[in-house]
């Protein structure tokens, strides 16, 4: 287990170090540069301010200068929000970002697992019938969709909670937010809850765990529901990933000032180290949570545990 | 295993239709997609507005206070019943098109990869995986951004660049099985020449699986689209996509939610209706499932 953990920590730093090969080459090869402004500079400022970020220099030192900064935690200064370095940027919205993406991840496990068993107990019955539907429903629902209705309804007919906006300390504005990005999660883990546990439900030796004599209750939590679980783990992975990519997207809706804006409003400035940086962070993020579900999964199933 | 099985494939297809048939909720979808794409191309023919025209009496009216736009109107006094048209429209093209370059660059990588086998196979699939971990979002975000914003070519390669790496995987599983099996063997010891047992014999073997999946990535597809519009990144204006519509509907939707509303519920019926269908697909050609 260790063994494994281990290599796969080391796959995770070559995978990351290929991410950020990629984008380097993707946004430093892409047509403009930070300082196409709408009044041109003068062409000794430009070649000064160049000089002054070392964008001067050929393109293979630039690349290596870089992954040495961040190696030491140096993603570079802002090229357009003078006097901040990416750092203080993305650090500035990166507890907004977080709180938001993990508190959708429990909102989904907490509504989505319970949905799915009560689904599979009942199958074929109404609640099964309702939970399906409202799944169904949810996954079609993207964010930038169920957000604004979400506001409509909650925000501006009921009033009951806020538009948008944040102030630290105050969960009424996340509540929105929270539900938006966990809706669509919460309503694949209840489908593959189902789906799972029915599969296990059906299995030889749940049926002779019943033949014993043992009681419903006994048979779903004692038996049934750790295997049942499996495939939900693995999905946590591509949740993650969802949740990351879907917070840009509610962040813009509800005007959360997190860490998304700075992906889209990087890219069109051409802030070359924002948007590298948003690129290690996420996607260092993506890799480490997909890791910890990969072992999660290894410590639930034995057959890869003693691999 | 027995989807594979080419001298049974017709018998494969007919199954998968007869089960199909007989699924009530997935032919209702596929009625419903229908109208829906119908709806698309004809709709705006009957209104006498286009998608920029602009009315300047009617400027932002709610549907039902003139009879001449049905959906009413916009800030700009543009009629929102053929912008949600006409949006729907480019939506459903876009989609198609990238889903199928995604399908198409999936399918050649995969079957390359899994015919190839060793050590070829391994760096192949290495690359997907490595691109798998990336939130493919943010790249395609760069790529709209970077290049020339709001081109058509641009949305598409992005968006095609990141659909086809679940297509890659399948179809490496599905090709690694087919290449032991005994019509590929002879083909082989024919002298057939690997490019042509590719498109002749593996390929048209593995169609059915990435059927199945193609109706997973178009629906997508849409919501890629339609977040990158959203975002400000994708079909610009005076264009029409659902994406952008709905982003000015929740700019507007404190005094005017009509404007929100119709591209919001023509995206979730869209959407619905094509998830229906999918998963209907996939019970019919695996009832395992069931």
């Amino acid at each position: 287990m260790l063994q494994l953990a281990l290599r796969r920590i080391a796959g995770l730093l070559v995978t990351l170090l290929a991410i950020v090969t990629l984008s380097f080459l993707i946004v430093r090869l892409a047509p403009g540069g930070p300082f196409d402004q709408e009044q041109a500079l003068a062409a000794p400022v430009r070649a000064n301010l160049e000089r002054l970020y070392g964008l001067d220099r050929p393109l293979p030192l630039q690349y290596l200068s870089y992954v040495r900064g961040l190696v030491r935690g140096d993603f570079g200064p802002s090229l357009r929000q003078r006097d901040f370095t990416v750092r203080e940027l993305i650090g500035q919205g990166l507890p907004v970002s977080v709180t938001l993406g993990l508190a959708a991840l429990v909102v989904a496990l907490v509504l989505g697992i319970p949905a799915g068993i009560v689904a599979a107990r009942r199958r074929g019955r109404g609640a099964d019938l309702g939970i399906g539907a409202a799944a169904a429903l949810a996954i079609a629902l993207p964010s930038f969709v169920s957000g604004p209705l979400l506001v409509l309804i909650f925000a501006l007919h009921l009033h009951w909670l806020p538009a948008g906006g944040w102030q630290a300390d105050a969960p009424r504005f996340l509540v929105l937010p929270v539900l938006t990005l966990a809706l669509p999660v919460a309503a694949s883990l209840a489908r593959l809850m189902r789906a799972s546990l029915l599969e296990v439900l059906a299995a030889p030796y749940v049926r002779s765990a019943r033949a014993r004599g043992l009681g419903e209750a006994r048979v779903l939590w004692r038996h049934a529901l750790r295997p049942a679980l499996l495939p939900v783990v693995s999905y946590l992975g591509p949740a993650v990933a969802f949740v990351v990519t879907g917070s840009l997207v509610v962040e813009s809706v509800f005007g959360l000032p997190g860490t998304g804006r700075f992906m889209v409003q990087g890219a069109i400035d051409r802030d070359y180290p924002l948007v590298m940086g948003m690129i290690v962070v996420y996607g260092a993020l993506t890799l480490v949570c997909n890791l910890a579900a990969d072992l999660a999964y290894g410590w639930l199933d034995p057959g890869v545990r003693h691999e | 295993m027995n989807e594979a099985a080419a001298p049974r494939a017709p018998g494969l297809w007919l199954d998968a239709a007869r089960r199909l048939q007989s699924n009530r909720l997935a032919l209702g979808a596929l009625a419903l997609l229908a109208g829906i794409a119908l709806l698309s191309l004809a709709g705006p023919l009957a209104s006498p507005w286009a998608f920029d025209s602009l009315d300047w009496r009617h400027l932002a009216q709610p549907p039902g206070t003139t009879a001449a736009h049905w959906f009413g109107t916009d800030r700009l006094g543009r009629d929102l019943y053929v912008r949600t048209l006409y949006g729907l429209r480019l939506s459903l093209v876009l989609s198609l098109l990238a889903s199928a370059v995604s399908l198409a660059i999936g399918l050649a990588w995969g079957a390359v990869a899994g015919y190839a086998g060793g050590r070829t196979d391994g760096w192949m699939m290495r690359v997907v995986d490595v691109l798998y971990s990336l939130p493919y979002l943010f790249i395609v975000i760069i790529l709209t951004t970077l290049f020339a914003r709001g081109s058509l070519p641009v949305l598409l390669v992005a968006l095609g660049a990141v659909g086809w790496l679940t297509t890659a995987r399948i179809v490496r599983g599905q090709t690694l099985a087919l290449k032991r099996r005994e019509f590929i063997e002879a083909a082989r010891a024919l002298g057939v020449p690997p490019l042509s047992i590719l498109t002749r014999h593996v390929v048209p073997n593995v169609l059915g699986p990435v059927l199945v999946y193609a109706t997973l990535i178009v629906p997508q597809m849409i919501l890629f689209e339609s977040f990158l519009s959203f975002l400000g990144l994708g079909v610009q204006e005076p264009q029409a996509s659902l994406g952008n519509l709905i982003y000015v509907g929740a700019q507007e939707m404190e005094s005017a939610p009509w404007m929100l509303l119709a591209p919001a519920l023509l995206l979730i019926l869209l959407l619905l209706s094509l998830n229906l269908l999918g998963d209907g697909l996939r019970d019919a050609f695996d009832p395992r499932e069931r």
